[in-house]
């Protein structure tokens, strides 16, 4: 807590606080990859993971990397966060059908149930 | 220029209102997906995750990667997690408990990396610079590097795009006709079993 407090003090919202949120919204999914069982639970894991690094990408191209050295204003932060959106979306479709494909075949989404290869 | 200069300060702490309202939604429903045991609640946590997270996109002044994020996220991935959800569930309320030791690991695990990023956010110095609002229309500027600096990852996104819709329908439906066929082969074999033992 006490980590944390002055940045909360702070009334100037600036790059750490965004740095700091994004950095709880990672540990969240972490902890829902590590902890959940239904392999679901897990693909809503990554996606917090995707957001996390999402809002770093943007709050660092805001407030560290407006410009380029000869002072045009730069967005590539923005545009590595609609990379990351459109591939999110992309590994969601996938990690579905190879789940209802899991589910067909084992008649659970319970990922520990697979363990057909284990020796 | 007082009345100005107390102008600017009802911005920034309008901002900082703001910033707090969609930091304590996206973070509050992030602890939501963690700790909920069903998976439709969790499904709904994350839906306030990412409009928070959206929020947030509006206040560092990215306007079109918010209309992104409710667009294609909320529209689109959560949809078909939604979907994946029903899909998978024969009662919707159906939930695996993690066990005991498993949940201390993973707390313990999360909390140091949490401290030592903070501590690392806290003594880093990034240098930030100083803020450009004079820029009108930063949606013409995205448009421009997406289709100059970027053009070739962004035909490339839309062949992955490609490939994984064609690759999905695949995996989703090409196994139902092998399953028929197995299906057969097994009650085969179980109705030869059968008149082996009568």
């Amino acid at each position: 807590m006490e980590l944390i407090l002055p940045i909360a003090t702070n009334p100037i919202i600036g790059l750490n606080h965004y740095l700091v949120l994004a950095a709880f919204i990672f540990v969240c999914g972490l902890l829902s990859m590590m902890l959940k069982r239904n392999a679901i639970g897990i693909l809503m894991g990554v996606e917090l993971i995707l957001n996390a690094a999402n809002i770093n990408l943007v709050a660092f191209n805001r407030f560290a990397h407006a410009y380029s050295p000869d002072q045009r204003p730069m967005l590539d932060g923005q545009i590595f966060a609609i990379f990351v959106i459109v591939l999110a979306a992309a590994e969601a479709a996938v990690a579905l059908a190879i789940f209802l494909n899991y589910y067909n075949n084992f008649n659970t989404i319970d990922v520990e149930r697979a363990q057909t290869l284990k020796g | 220029m007082p009345a100005i200069l107390a102008l600017a300060i009802d911005a920034q702490t309008v901002a900082a209102a703001l910033f707090y309202l969609f930091a304590g939604i996206a973070g509050a429903s992030a602890l939501g997906v963690v700790l909920s045991r069903n998976i439709v609640r969790t499904a709904v946590c994350l839906l306030f995750t990412l409009v928070g997270v959206a929020g947030l996109y509006f206040l560092l002044e990215a306007e079109f990667l918010a209309a992104v994020q409710l667009v294609i996220y909320v529209g689109g991935t959560l949809i078909l997690i939604i979907f994946g959800v029903m899909l998978t569930s024969k009662s919707p309320f159906s939930h695996f408990e993690p066990k005991a030791g498993e949940v201390v690991v993973a707390i313990a695990a999360c909390a140091v990396l949490f401290s030592a990023m903070i501590m690392a956010i806290r003594s880093a110095d990034f240098r930030p610079q100083s803020l450009d609002t004079t820029q009108k229309y930063p949606v013409v500027a995205l448009g421009q590097a997406l289709l100059g600096d970027y053009l070739v990852p962004f035909e490339l996104a839309s062949v992955v795009l490609l490939v994984v819709m064609i690759g999905a329908a695949y995996l989703a439906k090409g196994r139902k006709r092998d399953d028929k066929r197995a299906v057969a082969r097994g009650a085969a074999t179980l109705s030869q079993k059968a008149r082996q033992w009568s």
